[in-house]
């Protein structure tokens, strides 16, 4: 079985990376695959890195309150590229209004501050069906 | 670190009080498994008694208020004389809405302004920018012209209050727009008191809200220093900052550490640039973090102001007292804000401010209950607010110039943090200064595994974080927030298109051509922005010059 692979993005303008590395560590640590794509990163870029990574998930760090902007673009482009299994979780400030909303649009997971970084990893386990390598 | 003991442990009163008291205590009720470390991981010992500090010395260490190295303070009164400044950080939406907020701020007794500006401002790119989608207005107050900056102040006299705008990479455009603000009111710059932070070096540390790559970077810094000391002497041109240091996840010491160099590298460079010591260094001001764990943070302001007087002395040869006195601004910890039970968070922004306070902090920004949520609301602002007040007028605290001096434990931690933050210095003047460490990405490294020790700690439960990781609430109520739309984006853009087709396009194109000859050549760049803000250019036009000439800063990615 193949590793899982994670990237981790921060979108828009926001340079405050602290929970994207933190977050990134822990999956490393978990035995995963994480690349870091760093700072300022379109949905364009994102999307292009899990394609070209042939990434299992993406993590978005959006703390800027630009979540309602970005996370339709990105869903939107996942599946224009074919890449509706790539599972898209966000971590960052996201108030209860939009949560629903970005449910409903195919985010798999919201975390808030505060979440322990197992049940993210958990999380993570438990959504990405295993994956025979390929060769 | 301890001195070591000259005495045989069995002569010390210590070593007696262990064997006679705490020993037979210990064996009836052992203490509780810890670790007993400070929220830095620093170990703390049980007990500080007099044999903890016999490296201290009073008149060199720690005199009276007002002496030289100010341990114990800047001014002889503390603040008896004046209460420090309550300045609350504030900024959202279109320049009319936080307009109204500071209106509210100033009228609930707020004595000074801190304008909070959205990412785009921030970044230096106009609403209409694709990066821009979605911030616009978010974090703070959209301003991409001298035109939202006259809306920002409208009926607020700039001659009668100071304001502190926090913003770095595009410093010099907005300070100039506020300066022309200030001119169309009739105020003389020559009284003109404010803050802009200014502070370049933390952002390419901590924050990454950066533009163009380090040097040129600094270079507009020592520009505004020149600037200033000619033409807005009472402005405070930088406020070397710690604060998103610390928030990034640097442990006390590092906080201390890193912005001081900042602060050092700064000096450096201004006087590189030709400009005498006491000429600009009394209008350097600093911001640091007030976080959670109450007497280290107590003694990281103390050691401050003791390390920078010695080395304003010792290493820059100043000679105006005012150039050797630390003053700063502090704010409270929001990292150690949490979503979980939002009003645990009054309680934390109380303590921390307190110790802001017993630090001799000369300004002091609450964080408001909701801010690990979103923006403040008027009423959380406002509580924030009365935070302060209630620590000023009730507390008791104001009373007396720092209380806690002569503390065994807060003597120690003092002179611990000194002797850490003498070690760090050591290490990046080796370096070479603190571009160059910037360069090479070491405090960047230092600061990402200490966040991630704490991440580990907060996972193990060595430290408990109340509603986070211990004492949590299954089901907790709904929170009333501030919601953002995005009317505010719409508007800009509206306004962004409307600017461009009403001002006079060929003075703009002059004024930046102008700019870009400047950036290109030695002149002093604010002379030309000036210029460029009374032609209305926006935010992003004029850092597009900068960016022209200078080219854009990339951080390499890791973990």
């Amino acid at each position: 079985m193949r590793t899982i692979r994670v990237v981790i993005a921060k979108p828009g303008l926001d340079g405050h990376d602290r929970g994207a590395k933190v977050i990134a560590r822990a999956l490393r640590d978990a035995g995963m695959e994480v690349i870091y794509t760093g700072l300022r990163q379109t949905p364009e870029m994102i999307v292009a890195a899990a394609l070209q990574e042939d990434a299992d998930v993406i993590g978005l760090s959006i703390l800027s309150g630009a979540h309602m902007h970005i996370c339709p673009k990105v869903m939107s482009l996942l599946k224009e590229k074919g890449l509706d299994h790539v599972k898209v979780v966000v971590g960052g400030i996201i108030p209860d209004v939009d949560r629903p909303k970005l449910q409903a649009m195919g985010i798999a997971g919201i975390f808030l501050p505060g979440s322990p970084m197992q049940n993210i990893v958990d999380f993570i386990t438990e959504q990405v069906p295993p994956r025979a390598e390929v060769v | 670190m301890k001195p070591a003991a000259t005495d045989t442990p069995a002569d010390t009163a210590t070593a007696k009080w262990e064997r006679d008291v705490l020993e037979p205590a210990l064996r009836k009720s052992p203490e509780r498994p810890g670790p007993f470390t400070t929220i830095s991981g620093r170990p703390i010992d049980r007990l500080y008694t007099a044999e903890d500090v016999r490296d201290f010395e009073v008149t060199r260490d720690a005199p009276a208020p007002g002496e030289f190295p100010y341990t114990r303070g800047i001014h002889p009164t503390g603040y008896r004389g004046k209460l420090w400044t309550m300045r609350q950080f504030a900024g959202f939406g279109t320049p009319e809405e936080t307009n109204g907020r500071y209106k509210q701020l100033l009228g609930a007794g707020g004595t000074g302004l801190s304008v909070a500006f959205d990412l785009p401002t921030l970044m230096g790119r106009d609403p209409d920018h694709p990066l821009s989608l979605g911030e616009v207005g978010k974090c703070g107050v959209s301003v991409m012209s001298l035109a939202d900056m006259e809306r920002l102040f409208d009926g607020i006299t700039l001659a009668d209050i100071t304001t502190s705008m926090t913003i770095n990479s595009p410093a010099p455009m907005i300070f100039a727009m506020y300066l022309v603000v200030a001119e169309q009111q009739g105020a003389d710059w020559k009284t003109l008191s404010g803050t802009i932070q200014n502070d370049i070096l933390k952002e390419f540390i901590a924050q990454k809200e950066y533009i163009f790559p380090p040097r040129p970077s600094m270079r507009l810094i020592t520009d505004i220093f020149e600037f200033c000391a000619k033409d807005v002497p009472k402005w405070n041109t930088i406020s070397v900052s710690g604060y998103h240091i610390r928030e990034a996840g640097a442990t006390a010491l590092q906080e201390l550490a890193f912005t001081l160099r900042d602060g050092i590298e700064y000096v450096q460079w201004g006087i590189d640039a030709g400009l005498d010591v006491d000429d600009f260094v009394p209008r350097i001001s600093f911001f640091f973090n007030a976080h959670s764990d109450f007497f280290e943070e107590i003694a990281k302001y103390r050691a401050a102001r003791k390390i920078w007087a010695t080395v304003m002395r010792d290493r820059f040869g100043a000679k105006d007292e005012r150039s050797l006195k630390l003053r700063f601004h502090s704010q409270t910890a929001g990292v150690s804000l949490t979503a979980q039970q939002p009003y645990n968070n009054v309680v934390r922004t109380a303590l921390q401010a307190l110790s802001a306070v017993l630090g001799g902090t000369n300004s002091l920004h609450t964080n408001s209950l909701d801010e690990a949520l979103a923006l403040p609301t008027a009423e959380a602002a406002t509580l924030a607010l009365r935070t302060q007040q209630v620590i000023a007028h009730e507390s008791g605290v104001t009373n007396v110039v720092d209380p806690l001096g002569g503390s065994y434990f807060i003597e120690r931690l003092t002179l611990d943090m000194e002797e850490g933050v003498y070690k760090y210095f050591d290490a990046i003047d080796r370096m070479g200064g603190m571009v160059a460490a910037v360069e090479a990405g070491f405090p960047q490294r230092e600061i990402a595994e200490s966040s991630y020790r704490f991440q580990q700690s907060v996972e193990r439960k060595d430290k408990i974080i109340v509603g986070v990781n211990g004492y949590v609430d299954a089901d907790e109520p709904p929170f009333p927030i501030l919601y953002i739309d995005d009317q505010t984006s719409d508007m800009q853009l509206i306004r962004l298109a409307e600017l461009k087709r009403t001002r006079d396009n060929a003075r703009v194109a002059t004024t930046l051509d102008a700019l870009k000859g400047a950036a290109r050549g030695a002149g002093n760049t604010m002379y030309p922005l000036l210029d460029c803000v009374r032609a209305y250019a926006t935010v992003g036009e004029m850092c597009d010059a900068l960016r022209e000439v200078w080219g854009e800063y990339e951080e390499v990615p890791s973990i």
